[in-house]
């Protein structure tokens, strides 16, 4: 079956229009929503990571593996070698989260399911036991991150901030389009297949290993890049970017936001920074509770996250 | 010499604690197929519970001092049986034979809830029940090495609730029946199997026991949030080496783990938290149904 064209370019328009929208508000924002717009569209960015491979069938409780890669390689990069340009940094981060993937991925791809669950999980704790012992750089406490420049341009104070901003929505918009490409291309589409039946995959003449291989590659490229926007947005990293609980967070949006579309992993994670602001602090002991309670409430009642629910409508645009 | 002892009596200890921890993991996979994130809740519920219970014994005189250990016992039973029935007959009965993986979110979403409850009941401040853990002295052993007893009796807790699983797995008729469920859930329910009263009393035994393991812990730390969190990775570690959902394997992998860790910690202390994944890690890449799992069919 061949892919309407037409609704492909729709999200594509849609993608740009957001954007244009987002980028809007660097003048309009107040800058603590600013802020917490460029964290969540680096969030988002690691879900979509998360989201591809949910596409998959397969649940990564470990991707927080490639967050606190791209985090750090950003931190080292630009202490140790001195590179500020924000670009070439964040391009060093998602080398660097393809690297390892490329690494990692040629046993992970033999595991479905719960073990594959565990394994991304043991990987990810592997790193973190790692970084929390090395006291080169700085263990537990991590270590600050220099404000970035921008092609020879080195904004100070509140264009800092902007600039920031706006790089967060140009790189989000920009792996949006290309990751809903990849989402609808033939290998996108087999990686549905994959969910639904490997075994029927594997008897048309594809190997689901390889298909799985490149899936969870791309996932860790644009998962490292959100890791990376995250150092230079906060200007600080720790090896909690890398434990357990913060893969843990990654799943939960990306159930919040489902994973029928390449814009639900944004929206999720909109969504989950602005009630966590606030939840945070009204009620810092009630947090967690409402996180389980929304989690079990979406699990039971809406199982294709907060995007069916904008979808419901144009079930033609559920299957991009 | 002297060090390959501590090594070993270290891996020891660390391993029965380890085993206390993952058994009730392991039954509760074994059967249920979930693989319980929750788990690490009891852990630190029993924790609590009997922390506090233990701190409010000895602030006054409430009778004998070794009593104490009653109640650590029947505060890890109390704290398992209403976490168990509240748990699986409110919420798990409803999703049963639903994907593996989505009840390893369903159970991460109880994770959550039942943090945040702990912190609601008991407070963030540290509790300390250290007496019963005092009560029982120090042993020398050879002439620098000094082991404190309940550490030492925590190997034979261990080694007695490794036994008695095994007995009443293979020796008892429930334990048969246990098995049959175990090895295949479908023809057991042909065979009359009331296979949900059977998932109803594995879920309470399996909370039984991670409070227990909470509950003899306590003694030994400071009990404080998060400590759920902490330990429901390491368990995932240990029954994954052994493989899923073998009480055995559970044994076996606590003590690969263990003294890897005991090696490391002694040698290079550095790289204590990497080893026990990188066991795990290891034993998943070479071995991926654990050393102790069954490969199972591919289904079409």
């Amino acid at each position: 079956m061949s892919f309407p064209k037409h609704l492909a370019s729709s999200t594509g328009s849609a993608v740009a229009i957001a954007a244009l929208v987002f980028a809007a508000g660097t003048w309009v924002l107040p800058p603590w929503l600013a802020f917490l717009l460029t964290l969540a569209f680096a969030k988002g960015l690691v879900v979509l990571g998360v989201v591809i491979q949910m596409r998959a069938g397969l649940v990564s409780f470990g991707q927080a593996l490639f967050y606190c890669i791209g985090g750090y390689i950003v931190g080292l990069a630009s202490q140790s070698l001195g590179i500020s340009d924000a670009f070439a940094l964040l391009a060093l981060a998602t080398g660097a989260g393809i690297l390892m993937a490329l690494a990692c991925g040629w046993l992970l791809t033999r595991y479905r399911e719960i073990f594959f669950a565990m394994l991304t999980l043991a990987l990810s704790m592997i790193l973190y036991g790692a970084l929390v012992k090395s006291s080169a750089l700085g263990s537990t406490d991590g270590f600050n991150v220099a404000a970035p420049s921008f092609l020879g341009w080195t904004p100070q104070g509140d264009a800092q901030k902007q600039a920031l901003y706006l790089l967060s929505v140009a790189v989000a918009a920009a792996v949006a389009i290309g990751i809903h490409r990849f989402m609808v291309s033939s290998l996108g589409r087999v990686i549905e297949a994959v969910r639904e039946n490997e075994l029927r995959v594997e008897y048309l003449g594809l190997s689901p290993r390889a298909v799985l291989f490149s899936n969870y590659v791309v996932a860790a490229g644009i998962s490292a890049l959100g890791g990376g926007l995250t150092a230079l947005a906060s200007g600080h990293i720790d090896p909690d970017m890398a434990v357990w609980t913060t893969s843990g967070e990654f799943v939960f949006i990306a159930i919040l936001g489902g994973t029928g579309h390449v814009f639900a992993p944004f929206i999720g994670a909109i969504v989950f920074s602005v009630i966590r602001t606030f939840a945070i602090q009204e009620a810092p002991h009630f947090w967690q509770m409402t996180l389980g309670v929304v989690l079990l409430a979406l699990i039971l009642f809406l199982p294709k996250g907060l995007w069916s629910l904008i979808a419901r409508d144009k079930p033609a645009e559920v299957a991009t | 010499m002297t060090t390959l002892i501590a090594i070993l009596l270290d891996g020891a200890i660390y391993a029965s604690w380890l085993f206390l921890v993952a058994a009730g993991l392991t039954i509760i996979y074994g059967v249920m197929r979930v693989l319980n994130m929750a788990h690490g809740s009891f852990y630190a519920i029993g924790a609590y519970a009997a922390a506090a219970t233990v701190g409010w014994f000895f602030s006054g005189e409430h009778g004998n001092p070794y009593l104490s250990y009653l109640l650590l016992v029947g505060c890890a039973l109390l704290a398992g049986v209403i976490l168990g029935v509240v748990i699986e007959q409110g919420l798990l009965r409803f999703l049963m034979g639903r994907d593996e993986i989505l009840m390893v979110i369903v159970t991460y979403a109880l994770l959550l809830i039942l943090e945040d409850a702990t912190k609601l009941i008991w407070g963030v401040d540290p509790y300390f029940a250290y007496q019963p853990y005092r009560l029982l002295g120090i042993s020398d052993i050879g002439d620098i090495l000094r082991f404190a007893n309940y550490d030492l009796a925590l190997i034979a807790v261990a080694v007695f609730i490794g036994l008695a699983a095994w007995f009443v797995l293979n020796r008892t008729n429930k334990g048969r029946l246990l098995r049959a469920v175990i090895h295949d859930r479908e023809i057991a329910i042909a065979m009359g199997v009331n296979v949900n009263a059977m998932f109803a009393a594995t879920f309470v035994i399996g909370a039984v026991l991670g409070a227990l393991a909470g509950a003899l812990t306590a003694p030994a730390i400071s009990v404080t949030p998060g400590i759920g969190v902490e330990v429901i990775v390491l368990a995932f570690a240990v029954v994954v080496v052994g493989g899923l959902g073998s009480i055995g394997g559970a044994a076996a992998g606590a003590v690969l783990v263990g003294l890897s860790r005991s090696f490391a910690v002694h040698i290079a202390p550095e790289i204590e938290l990497f080893v026990i994944y990188g066991v795990m890690f290891l034993v998943l890449a070479f071995r991926p149904q654990g050393l102790f799992g069954q490969t199972l069919a591919r289904r079409i």
